[in-house]
């Protein structure tokens, strides 16, 4: 009983140290993640059972390393796709033995990203994939960040393992003429993560998917630690998070940024944050990423003379819509002008987005709103406001819009 | 691995292979792209297919061959051709596949062929 606690406790500390590492090895190896996942999983099993008779081996990472390539290429035969044992089987065709087995194995952490964000898999599958695959999470913890139902997650996240193996899909750090637009697909992908993991939070009133994401963030700064942009999100999503505890209030209603109560701030976070996006700006190469993490940054400041230097933020926003037009920056840069310059200034710049409104994009109706009963237009802010809340999957915004509304002197019909 | 690499094609597509204006070009096209996947060694195989007012289908009705003319008519985008590759992964095959000159109604698909032994 005593050796099978010891045991089981060992195997779990290998297990959270390790775990990333040996998929990732297993995986490019193979060129199959879900192969790579399946035979770790039993190899974990096999210890479980193994461990409490044999005591801990002296190298446990090299034990479920050689007992999942045993059963990778047991799989492997099974499935009589030569292909895929020859890489991992040994010169003559048979397993490597654990005394071979060396104390250090190729870290390929970094390969198994750029596969979660490969260009030729859907990118609505690939956040999931990063959380999935990279940290290790169930379909059933992911699905409320899709307002999906496990099965469904699962099943999206099987046909995306099944493409990278079947359609060949390489475990390779990319040329450097791709490294840029590559790199980027798995900063997306984080930051989608992130995105998805904070909506999910807020309807759930947890916390816990947005931290993942972030957890995420910290592994690229770590495999990847000359890249700017990757310590840029990271401080972005720091900022994000540093945030968490202040947007709701007691009540749980729904508090805007320039309404949040900034002693709710994460201080901690935010000097992480501020850490992160300095050693970024060293680099001198500017990305969106570091913009958007700026732009927060200026928010953050608040915490200091209580006051919003929205000069820097339009500028900052200037900036990002100037090397990557994106909805939200088009619409964040309006929303600075017209703190700036006030409301009419800010709708000269939102009017020409009217496309992004009437292709269903919330942020475009909840400034629209704002500005518009401003300007005393009321009926065309009641028409916004109704859009806006309309678009809102979170019941704390949508009671937030109305109330602003009635405050507005905006009659909803 | 193995790939294929299949060229769909609309109607003015396939009108364009016999277009005098146009005609020269296509096939030199074609024909430098075929070139260079010889000299690289990943030509395989592959083949031009005749306009789909050739294909003749056979469809199973209640376990009977049946043989009807013409291709599905519902859809606009037909098969024109084939090219198969033999290259390391999917990151080459696209790269192969980014090389074919691809007019504006075409569509060009990489799909991994089952693996024989």
């Amino acid at each position: 009983m005593v050796e099978q606690v010891a045991a089981a406790a060992a195997l779990a500390d290998v297990v959270r140290r390790s775990r990333l590492r040996l998929l990732a090895f297993l995986a490019a190896g193979a060129q199959d993640v879900a192969g790579a996942e399946d035979a770790l999983a039993d190899a974990v099993r096999a210890a479980l059972e193994a461990w409490p008779e044999t005591g801990v081996p002296r190298q446990p990472e090299a034990w479920l390393l050689t007992a999942a390539r045993r059963r990778l290429i047991d799989a492997a035969r099974q499935r009589r796709v030569r292909r895929l044992a020859e890489p991992i089987l040994g010169a003559d065709g048979e397993a490597v033995e654990a005394a071979e087995m060396p104390d250090e194995f190729p870290d390929e952490r970094l390969k198994l990203l750029f596969v979660c964000a490969y260009p030729a898999l859907d990118p609505a599958v690939r956040p999931a994939l990063m959380l999935q695959v990279v940290l290790g999470l169930d379909a059933a913890r992911i699905a409320p960040a899709y307002l999906a139902r496990p099965a469904t997650v699962g099943q999206r996240l099987s046909r995306a393992k099944q493409k990278i193996r079947d359609a060949g899909i390489p475990f390779e750090i990319p040329r450097p003429a791709e490294w840029p637009a590559r790199l980027r697909a798995v900063l997306e992908a984080v930051y989608a993560a992130y995105g998805h993991g904070w909506e999910a939070d807020a309807l759930s009133g947890g916390g816990r998917l947005a931290q993942e994401a972030v957890q995420l963030g910290r592994l690229l700064v770590e495999l990847m630690p000359d890249e700017p942009e990757a310590m840029g999100l990271l401080a972005l999503m720091l900022h994000g998070q540093a945030r968490q505890a202040a947007r709701r209030d007691a009540r749980g209603a729904y508090v805007p940024l320039s309404e949040q109560d900034c002693a709710r701030w994460s201080q901690p976070m935010i000097g992480e944050a501020e850490r992160w996006l300095d050693r970024a700006s060293r680099a001198g190469r500017l990305g969106t990423f570091q913009l958007e993490a700026a732009i927060q940054s200026v928010h953050a400041r608040r915490l200091r003379d209580g006051r919003t230097d929205w000069a820097s933020i339009a500028l900052l926003y200037e900036g990002l819509v100037r090397i990557a037009p994106s909805a939200g920056a088009r619409v964040g840069h309006a929303a600075a002008i017209a703190r700036l310059h006030g409301a009419a200034a800010g709708w000269d710049y939102l009017q020409p987005l009217a496309a992004l409104g009437e292709a269903g994009y919330q942020p475009y109706w909840a400034l629209a709103a704002e500005l518009l009963a401003e300007l005393r237009r009321g009926d065309e802010a009641a028409e916004a406001y109704a859009r806006a809340i309309a678009l809102s999957d979170d019941p704390a915004v949508r009671e937030f819009l109305r109330a602003r509304a009635a405050r507005g002197g905006v009659a909803l019909s | 691995m193995r790939y294929s690499i299949l060229i769909h094609e609309s109607p003015e597509d396939f009108e364009a292979r016999t277009d005098p204006a146009q005609q020269a070009e296509l096939w030199d096209g074609v024909g430098r792209y075929l070139r260079a996947l010889h000299e690289a060694g990943v030509f395989v195989g592959g083949a031009g297919l005749q306009p789909p007012a050739t294909a003749t289908r056979l469809l199973l009705r209640d376990g009977r061959r049946v043989i009807q003319d013409g291709p599905y008519p519902d859809t606009k985008e037909q098969l024109g051709g084939l090219f198969l590759i033999e290259v390391p992964n999917l990151d080459v095959a696209l790269e192969w596949a980014g090389r074919f000159p691809q007019r504006p109604g075409q569509v060009v698909e990489v799909r991994p062929t089952l693996p024989g032994d």
